[in-house]
């Protein structure tokens, strides 16, 4: 009897465990068995297909969007919200900010590759306006449909996901203790780099963190902007998914998930120690 | 401490550069599709968004996933998330820790994972475009859980509960009749980003083979530029509509908070 109620109320939880057990983690494990595995026994072929040559570029070329548009995205990002705190916390540039910050970090894919193509590509509107005015051709080669391209319309969704990251680490910073660094004769140069810096480097590393794990894992606006070769991991995923066999494996797609899984579980656990000391001053 | 005139200066024109770098592609999207054949203005690609049948087919089945997302997500996440704070709290840890998971596993691992579940789902239910639903409740669950777990944060439902209980109500009355009222505006909140990323949603959709309002966008990416623009614009502002109803909706709790105390 006494057992019972201690389990029933447990018992309600059950509904929400199972549906997460089958559309997540059972997802999750697909993908972490498959990548061992080959024609339904144990391999560790495809893991190795991770390490050829061509899988080794892809997982480079990956590695330098995100992080380039990370450190652009977070040093831009910090800077916007900067200038957004410093206004009054019910002004409309804040409130605009924002929310636009808010469309644009969680928006994107699909939407913002079109913008760009309306933009910048061969028929874009500030392409055929430097063409006919100034005689410049910014298309050039198709840079927007390349690597390139893909750090400019990355950091344009990167840059407002730092808004909104690190907006609450600036507005933890208190004035009082700017005016006591002030009251103890420190400069601005060095309220900076003594206090400011110290207290907001945790939370500007970890934002930057996040910034590399979403960039690496955005798959919708590369699927839409490239459409010649699989220059990141996103776009060979597609690519072993759709065509049965790439390098050779089958089940290469589970693997080049699972690196996926590695790099993002990595990148998301440092992260979350780095909320976690910046959680100690904030609030 | 007044503010220098070079900070001032400098001020405004870091924020016009900016405004420049996020509005000119913007802009550049609502005169790329207004553009005429002939060099004027036109509003085709516009009235394609209701007169295109592949388009207007597409827009429909996303808003009712997003719909159904809304309603799968409130059923699985209200009830429970009520029932851990009052019944169950040392459940807290394991719940938040899967709510937010997702955040880690993306959805393209989701996807390349999920063909065995599918296949299931596809014998089992149906094998219409709708049932992405279940996987869309998934991926909304880290930014419905936090919108809901700051607003049960900012009650007492512990002590609402156990008044409503002694009064007699039963569990179903507590929940649906004291608590959920409660926190009615971070459920709205919840349902609002659910609601944009449902519309905005391309990598599961286009990599199961369905077809959503982003996949049919990406499509007409390829023949109708014009048009796939227009609706690229069309469902950016429609979502931009939403979340800027969102932040008023989180300022008037905030408001009457302040009010409050």
């Amino acid at each position: 009897m006494s057992r019972r109620t201690a389990l029933s109320p447990s018992l309600a939880l059950l509904p929400f465990l199972v549906y997460l057990t089958i559309f997540l983690l059972v997802p999750t494990v697909t993908v972490v068995v498959g990548a061992f595995q080959e024609d339904g026994s144990f391999s560790t072929a495809n893991i190795e297909a991770l390490f050829s040559e061509a899988a080794l570029r892809t997982l480079w070329n990956s590695v330098v969007l995100s992080a380039t548009t990370a450190v652009i995205g977070a040093v831009l990002g910090a800077l916007l919200a900067y200038l957004v705190v410093t206004a009054p916390p019910t002004s409309l540039l804040r409130r605009v900010v924002v929310s636009v910050s808010g469309v644009l970090a969680q928006f994107g894919g699909v939407t913002l590759a079109f913008a760009f193509i309306a933009m910048l590509g061969f028929s874009g509107v500030v392409t055929e306006l430097l063409r006919s005015a100034v005689g410049v051709d910014i298309f050039g080669s198709g840079w927007l449909f390349g690597l390139p391209g893909l750090i400019l319309v990355y950091t344009y969704f990167q840059i407002p996901l730092m808004v909104i990251v690190f907006l609450p680490a600036l507005e933890g910073l208190r004035p009082q203790w700017r005016e006591a660094a002030v009251n103890l004769g420190a400069t601005t140069w060095q309220y900076w780099t003594r206090v400011a810096v110290p207290l907001l480097r945790p939370a500007f590393l970890g934002a930057s963190l996040l910034l590399f794990a979403n960039a690496f894992a955005a798959y919708a606006t590369a699927a839409a902007l490239v459409s010649q070769g699989n220059p990141i991991v996103p776009l060979l995923i597609r690519a072993a998914l759709t065509s049965e066999v790439l390098l050779g494996r089958q089940n290469l797609a589970f693997a080049l998930a699972f690196q996926m899984i590695v790099v993002v579980a990595v990148v998301m656990t440092a992260y979350a120690l780095l909320v976690r000391r910046t959680s100690r001053w904030l609030r | 401490m007044k503010p220098s005139y070079t900070w001032r200066v400098t001020r405004v024109a870091l924020l016009l550069l900016f405004g420049a770098f996020f509005l000119v592609p913007l802009l550049a999207m609502l005169d790329f599709s207004t553009r005429d054949l002939g060099g004027g203005r036109s509003g085709e690609a516009w009235l394609d968004l209701v007169r295109d049948p592949d388009l207007s087919a597409a827009i429909i089945t996303s808003l009712l996933l997003a719909l159904l997302t809304v309603g799968g997500m409130l059923v699985l996440l209200v009830p429970t998330m009520i029932w851990v704070r009052l019944r169950v709290p040392r459940a807290t840890r394991l719940v938040e820790f899967l709510c937010l998971l997702p955040l880690t596993i993306p959805a393209l691992v989701i996807v390349v994972g999920m063909r065995n579940v599918y296949s299931w789902v596809n014998y089992l239910v149906s094998d219409s475009v709708l049932t992405l639903t279940f996987v869309y409740v998934v991926l909304v669950l880290p930014y419905s859980y936090r919108a809901i777990d700051a607003a049960l944060s900012g009650i007492d439902a512990v002590t609402l509960s156990e008044a409503a209980r002694s009064l007699g109500a039963g569990w179903f009355t507590v929940i649906g009749r004291i608590v959920v009222p409660n926190i009615w505006s971070g459920v709205l909140s919840a349902a609002f980003v659910s609601v944009a990323l449902v519309l905005g949603e391309f990598t599961i959709a286009s990599l199961t083979n369905y077809e959503n309002l982003q996949v049919v966008i990406a499509l007409l990416g390829k023949s109708e530029a014009r048009t796939s623009v227009a609706a690229s614009a069309a469902a950016l502002l429609f979502a931009s509509v939403l979340l800027m109803a969102l932040s008023y909706v989180g300022r008037g709790r905030r408001a009457r908070k302040e009010n409050l105390t």
